[in-house]
């Protein structure tokens, strides 16, 4: 089975996050980026089935942000070789755009199977999965937990509300959205990532990006200004606690 | 040109509308009334036919009686949701933020070439244009944005609207598949549904939710004893179960559990649209985080931005304290 696996880069939540001067976008100059965490379980799906049933895996990634540390420790975990698309300036392209480079770099692989995270958090307009599916032409199935392979074929769960899962039989090729893989992503020490850069070469493809008039146009972006924000308790750790306990019984929840 | 009606991809349970359907139907209501068009509910599947007078908010709705789509497989549901967008030429479609709605809106979009915006919190017209707001980066960012032509495919978040309170009987038009509905590639098998045995979260009064704060599982204890001291019992968020530190269905969110405590205290929880969705009824929400703009304290009653490794044994020794005291 060949499996390609699509990595990409999101600005990470734990810091900041401005706007730009002209409001309307993410200043991503300042951002600092790390790989999209539900990418990540499509890489580990990825591994696990190459564990398990045989396979080679290739990842494709954009490149921006922090991408080649992701690259390379998607090497050290021990997948079989890395596409880094080149843009033309260092700005995440726009989804269709993206897809059709993703596409482009993935179509000469003829995977029989497209894993890619379900979701990102700065995705605007839904995921970029089936659109990419569309462009290669294959099926899709998102909010995939966990993917077995079978005779003929892989059987994938796809997460309901409620705990309930659907299981599916996927007949390959197709394209997969995973939002967790069957077990949580690997850790990889840090000098096997070490070893990792001084072994391994990106395939360097630069990606045509094909102008597309926009249909969503962002005019402002800004953060959320809550009716009601929590009000905040201060102090000491006990002197915090002892604020919540009170709380609680004066409202009767404890007893 | 696209007509002025709006469309609802509907969902069901047990010959009922889902609540995500009921709120789209409110908010296309509104939008409808704004674009002069009419509200069309859209019904996959003989399973959901039962359901369709009782889509309140929609003036007509439009049910695809083939038992291929009862259960979702891609293929099937998207040529029929294709035949009938380009049949019915709507302004907008409304669809779920669900499981479901989350593969079906791209994947329309890309096939019909038309705009797609996702997290959706508020839609309006505006002159010729409608105006959306959009929710990103796990709830911390707003985007305003401009769709200028139909249809523009809208997944929307649940709770960004109400179900609208002047109920009419719809008019409904049970028809059978207008496309050939070929099983395609990736096909439905079978529902998993949950081990039964472990703690029932959505009959509990007192939950203590944990997040990726807590870092490690050796420090789930210090939860699981504050969950003891106030008579709760532990839930968590999805990154959480993935480690495998608690089952599924200890999960509260979109994939997971809808609960509605009298507390829900959130551990080093930040606050993702997919969490909140699942505690939006809860009574009293106390947030421990240490970052203070993470968007739980937006839907807190009480925070604090201490450490929730410090914080959680003081409030457990507190606690029971108190206990003794009374
Ligand atoms: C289709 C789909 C379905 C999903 N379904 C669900 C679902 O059902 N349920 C769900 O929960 N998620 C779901 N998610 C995932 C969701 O998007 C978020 O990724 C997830 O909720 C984040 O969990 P978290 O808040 O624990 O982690 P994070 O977002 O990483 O937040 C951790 C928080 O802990 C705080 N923190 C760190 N250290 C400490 C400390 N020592 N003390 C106090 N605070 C600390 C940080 O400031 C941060 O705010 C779904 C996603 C998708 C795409």
């Amino acid at each position: 089975m060949k499996i390609a696996v699509v990595l990409r880069q999101v600005p990470d939540l734990i810091e900041p996050l401005e706007i730009v001067g002209s409001g309307n976008a993410l200043d991503l100059d300042g951002a600092s980026f790390l790989v999209n965490e539900s990418d990540d379980h499509a890489l580990e799906q990825a591994i696990l089935l190459k564990e398990s049933a045989g396979a080679t895996v290739d990842v494709v990634a954009l490149d921006f942000g922090d991408v080649d540390n992701t690259l390379y420790s998607a090497a050290a975990k021990g997948v079989d070789r890395l596409i880094k698309i080149t843009l033309e300036d260092d700005k995440p392209p726009a989804p269709k755009a993206a897809a059709a480079m993703l596409a482009q770099a993935i179509g000469p692989i003829e995977a029989d199977l497209v894993l890619i995270g379900c979701q990102a958090h700065d995705e605007l307009q839904g995921a970029l999965g089936p659109v990419l599916a569309l462009k290669l032409g294959l099926p899709y199935l998102g909010v995939v937990r966990g993917v077995t392979a079978g005779d003929g074929g892989l059987q994938a769960c796809k997460e309901f509300p409620g705990a309930v899962m659907a299981r599916m039989n996927v007949q390959l090729p197709a394209v997969l959205g995973i939002l967790a893989a069957e077990s949580p992503p690997r850790y990889v020490p840090v000098s096997r990532i070490r070893a990792a850069m001084k072994s391994t070469q990106f395939d360097e493809q630069p990606g045509a990006a094909e102008p597309t008039e926009p249909a969503v146009v962002v005019r402002r972006m800004y953060h959320p200004e809550p009716a009601e924000r929590a009000e905040m308790l201060v102090g000491s750790e006990a002197e915090v606690a002892g604020r919540i306990a009170d709380i609680l019984i004066e409202r009767g929840i404890v007893k | 040109m696209s007509t002025p009606n709006i469309l609802v991809l509907a969902e069901t349970h047990d010959n009922t509308p889902a609540d995500i359907t009921l709120e789209l139907l409110g908010g296309a209501r509104q939008l409808a009334a704004a674009t002069g068009g009419q509200v069309v509910a859209i019904v996959l599947g003989q399973a959901g036919s039962a359901a369709a007078e009782k889509m309140v908010g929609a003036d007509r709705v439009v049910v695809i009686e083939d038992a291929t789509l009862d259960a979702y497989s891609p293929g099937p549901y998207l040529a029929v949701l294709e035949h009938i967008l380009t049949l019915e030429s709507p302004r907008a479609v409304l669809i779920g933020s669900t499981t479901v709605g989350l593969d079906v809106g791209p994947a329309l979009g890309a096939k019909l070439d038309a705009p797609v915006v996702g997290n959706c919190l508020r839609i309006e017209k505006q002159d010729d244009m409608l105006s959306v707001t959009s929710s990103l980066c796990g709830g911390k960012i707003l985007a305003d944005v401009e769709v200028r032509r139909g249809p523009a495919i809208l997944m929307v978040l649940p709770g960004s609207f109400h179900a609208t309170d002047q109920p009419a009987t719809p008019e409904v038009d049970r028809r059978a598949s207008p496309v050939p509905l070929e099983p395609g590639r990736i096909t439905f098998d079978q529902m998993i549904l949950p081990e039964a045995g472990d703690v029932d979260i959505t009959a509990q009064d007192i939950l203590v939710g944990v997040g990726r704060g807590i870092q490690q599982e050796d420090n789930m204890e210090v939860a699981e004893e504050l969950a003891e001291a106030l008579g709760g019992a532990l839930c968590a968020s999805r990154p959480i179960v993935d480690q495998g530190w608690l089952p599924t269905t200890r999960q509260v969110g979109k994939s997971g559990m809808t609960v509605k405590p009298k507390l829900y205290l959130a551990l080093g929880i930040s606050g993702a649209p997919e969490h909140l969705e699942g505690m939006k009824g809860t009574g009293l929400v106390i947030a421990v985080n240490t970052d203070p703009n993470a968007p739980i304290f937006d839907v807190a009653q009480y925070g604090t931005e201490l450490d929730l490794l410090d914080l959680a044994p003081e409030l457990t020794e507190a606690i029971k304290t108190r206990r003794v005291a009374t």
